[in-house]
C-alpha cells in the first residue's frame, strides 16, 4: 500500500481547495466539520503539538514526534491490539491548516488534512477534517474493520466533539469510572 | 453507598454500589440530603425511553452538601449546601453563553447517538438515557456533579431542604412553561396535567400575572391542590374542549400548557388509538393532550410544552396550529436561569414549594415510592426521599 498526493496547489487561494489523498479511487474518505468557540491560532497550536492528539482521539494511544515533521503513531483497536505507523507532516500553515500522510509500510495507510477557518459572526473557528485511509482487507482486515469500518464516522464525530469540549472547557466529558448497579 | 438502580420496565432496586469519584477537574462530589422522584422518572420506569442500561442510577432532583471538589472548581468548597440543576451545562459553549443551558454542547460523553437522532448532540442529564450521556443520578447517598462551578446553587442555612429541593427541576420547569406563555394582564392560562410540574405551572402563571388559570386533570386530589392555588378546575372527560371553550366565553385560553407529555391517558378516540399503537410499538408517544391543547388554544395564542416528548408524533394537528397562528414553545428547562430568582421568591415568602409534597420516604423505600407515584396510590403527588 502506498500513499501519494494527488493535488499540490497550496500556495494560492484558500487552503480548502487541496488535500492529500490515497491514489484516486482507493481508500475510504471521511469528512467532518465542527465549530469551536476558540481562535484558529489557539486550536492550530493545540493540534500542532501532536502529543495532544490522544487527549481527544479515543483510539490513539500516543503520538510521538520522532524527527523533523515525522511522528510515530500508536493506535489501540477495540480488541486491545495495537497498530503503529510513522506519518509525515506534508503541509503546515500556522493558524490555518495541517496535512499529513503515513509513510510506506504503515499498518494503516492514511492521509488527511485539517483546516482552521474563522467562523462567521465571531463564533470561533470551523475545524474541518478530511481523512482517507485504505479499506479494510488483507492481514489487518478484521482489526481495521473494528477500528475504522462502519464506526469510522462515529469515531471522528466523537473525537471532534471531545476536542471542542477540551478546548472550550478544559476537559472532555466522561462517565468512565462512575458507579453503576449490577447488570443482572 | 446505596443507590436506586434501573433494571428494566417497572423494575428499580436499591443496591450497594461504589461511591462516586472525581473524574474531571471541574467535578464535585455531593452528599445527598434530599432527592425526589420526578414525573419523567416514570417515563424511564415505564420503559418508554430508549438508551437505558441495567444498573443505571436514576434521579435528577437532588441537593446536599459538597464533600469533595476537583482541582479546577473555584466557586464551591467543602461543606457548601447546594441544589443541583438536572441539566449539566459547561458554561462556555455557544449555547450556555446564550443561556440555553439545557442545550449545552459539551457535557454529553456520547454525543454521536443524539446527533444521529436529532441532527446535533444533546446535553448531559443526570440519571437519564445514555443518549443524554448516561450520567449516574442522585437517588443515592452521593453523586458526582460535573462542571460544579456552573450549575449548583448555594443555599443559605435556615431554609429547609423541602422548600428548595424543587429548584433542581420542577419549580423552574413549571415557571419556564408559564414564562414561555408571555402572560399579559387579563390572560387565561389553561394547564393540562396537575402533577407536580402542572402545580408549579399554575403557581407560576399567577406569579407572572395571569388573571385566571384553568387546571385540567381527572385525579380529584390533584384538582383539589390546583384549586388551593387559585385555579378553576375542569375534570378531564369526553367533553373537555367544550368545557374549556365555555369557561372562556367561546374565545379559548390565551395560553395552553401541556404538563403531561408523552404518556397522556384519555378517553377520546385519538387517545385510544395512541394507546393501541404504543402497545404494539407502532408509536412511542401518546400526544393526546398536545392535540387537545392545540385545538383548545385561542387563535394567535401560545402552546407551551414542558411535558416530555421523545419521538415522531402521530396525527399531530399541524394544520390547526398553522391555521390559528399559534406560538409553540417547548424544550427541557434552562434551570440555571431560574434558580436564583426563584430562590429569592422563596426567601421573600411568595411561594413555599413544599406544598406539592405528599410522601416522604427513605431511599430504601424508593421502589415503593415509584409504584405509588405511578399508580397515584394513596393520593400520591410528589415523593421526596432521604438517603
Amino acid at each position: 500500500m502506498k500513499t501519494r498526493l494527488v493535488e499540490r496547489s497550496y500556495s494560492r487561494g484558500r487552503a480548502t481547495t487541496v488535500q492529500p489523498s490515497l491514489k484516486s479511487g482507493e481508500g475510504s474518505k471521511i469528512e467532518k466539520a465542527i465549530t469551536i468557540n476558540r481562535s484558529p491560532e489557539e486550536i492550530y497550536s493545540f493540534w500542532r503539538q501532536l502529543e495532544n492528539l490522544p487527549r481527544f482521539m479515543q483510539h490513539v494511544q500516543s503520538v510521538t514526534q520522532t524527527g523533523e515533521g515525522i511522528s510515530h503513531w500508536v493506535v489501540k483497536t477495540s480488541h486491545d491490539r495495537t497498530l503503529e505507523w510513522d506519518a509525515r507532516l506534508i503541509e503546515d500553515k500556522p493558524g490555518q491548516m495541517l496535512s499529513w500522510q503515513s509513510l510506506e509500510d504503515a499498518d494503516v495507510d492514511n492521509a488527511g488534512s485539517v483546516w482552521f477557518t474563522p467562523a462567521t459572526g465571531g463564533r470561533g473557528t470551523v475545524v474541518k477534517v478530511s481523512m482517507k485511509y485504505s479499506p479494510p482487507g488483507g492481514k489487518f482486515g478484521t482489526m481495521l474493520s473494528k477500528l475504522f469500518g462502519d464506526s469510522a464516522e462515529k469515531e471522528m464525530s466523537e473525537d471532534l466533539f471531545h476536542l471542542k469540549s477540551l478546548l472550550e472547557t478544559g476537559e472532555a466529558p466522561t462517565t468512565e469510572g462512575q458507579p453503576q448497579g449490577s447488570n443482572k | 453507598m446505596r443507590a436506586l438502580c434501573w433494571h428494566g420496565r417497572e423494575d428499580v432496586r436499591v443496591e450497594k454500589v461504589p461511591d462516586p469519584k472525581i473524574l474531571n477537574p471541574h467535578d464535585a462530589i455531593v452528599r445527598i440530603t434530599t432527592t425526589a422522584i420526578c414525573g419523567s422518572n416514570l417515563h424511564l420506569y415505564g420503559g418508554f425511553v430508549p438508551g437505558m442500561e441495567k444498573g443505571d442510577i436514576l434521579g435528577h432532583e437532588f441537593m446536599g452538601e459538597v464533600v469533595e471538589i476537583g482541582s479546577a472548581v473555584k466557586n464551591l468548597k467543602k461543606g457548601d449546601r447546594v441544589v443541583v440543576p438536572f441539566t449539566i451545562s459547561c458554561g462556555q459553549c455557544f449555547f450556555c453563553q446564550k443561556k440555553l443551558w439545557a442545550l449545552c454542547d459539551n457535557t454529553n460523553p456520547n454525543p454521536h447517538e443524539s446527533e444521529m437522532e436529532t441532527g446535533y448532540p444533546s446535553s448531559g442529564l443526570y440519571g437519564y438515557s445514555h443518549t443524554n450521556g448516561g450520567y449516574a443520578g442522585g437517588q443515592a447517598e452521593y453523586v458526582r456533579v460535573p462542571f460544579a462551578d456552573v450549575g449548583p446553587l448555594k443555599i443559605p442555612d435556615g431554609i429547609p431542604d423541602d422548600q428548595v429541593i424543587f429548584l433542581s427541576d420542577i419549580f423552574p420547569t413549571g415557571y419556564q412553561a408559564a414564562e414561555n406563555c408571555n402572560i399579559q394582564p387579563g390572560d387565561t392560562v389553561a394547564v393540562w396535567g396537575c402533577g407536580p410540574v402542572g402545580q408549579f405551572a399554575i403557581k407560576s402563571a399567577f406569579l407572572l400575572g395571569a388573571e385566571r388559570v384553568l387546571a385540567i386533570d381527572d385525579v380529584p386530589e390533584r384538582l383539589e391542590m390546583a384549586r388551593q392555588s387559585g385555579a378553576q378546575t375542569i375534570t378531564a372527560n369526553g367533553h373537555t374542549f367544550e368545557d374549556i371553550k365555555e369557561a372562556t366565553g367561546g374565545m379559548g385560553p390565551d395560553s395552553c400548557i401541556d404538563a403531561v407529555g408523552l404518556e397522556a391517558h384519555g378517553s377520546t378516540a385519538d387517545a385510544k388509538m395512541d394507546k393501541a399503537k404504543a402497545s404494539v410499538k407502532l408509536t412511542t408517544d401518546r400526544p393526546h393532550v398536545l392535540r387537545q391543547a392545540i385545538h383548545a388554544c385561542r387563535k394567535g395564542g401560545t402552546v407551551s410544552v414542558p411535558g416530555v416528548y421523545m419521538g415522531a408524533l402521530d396525527k399531530f394537528p399541524f394544520g390547526t396550529a398553522f391555521g390559528k397562528g399559534l406560538n409553540i414553545r417547548m424544550g427541557q428547562t434552562h434551570v440555571q436561569n431560574y434558580m436564583r430568582p426563584l430562590l429569592k421568591r422563596i426567601e421573600d415568602g411568595d411561594i413555599d414549594p413544599s406544598f406539592v409534597i405528599t410522601h416522604r420516604l427513605n431511599l430504601n423505600d424508593a421502589p415503593e415510592g415509584y409504584r405509588a407515584f405511578r399508580d397515584k396510590h394513596d393520593k400520591c403527588i410528589k415523593v421526596v426521599l432521604k438517603p
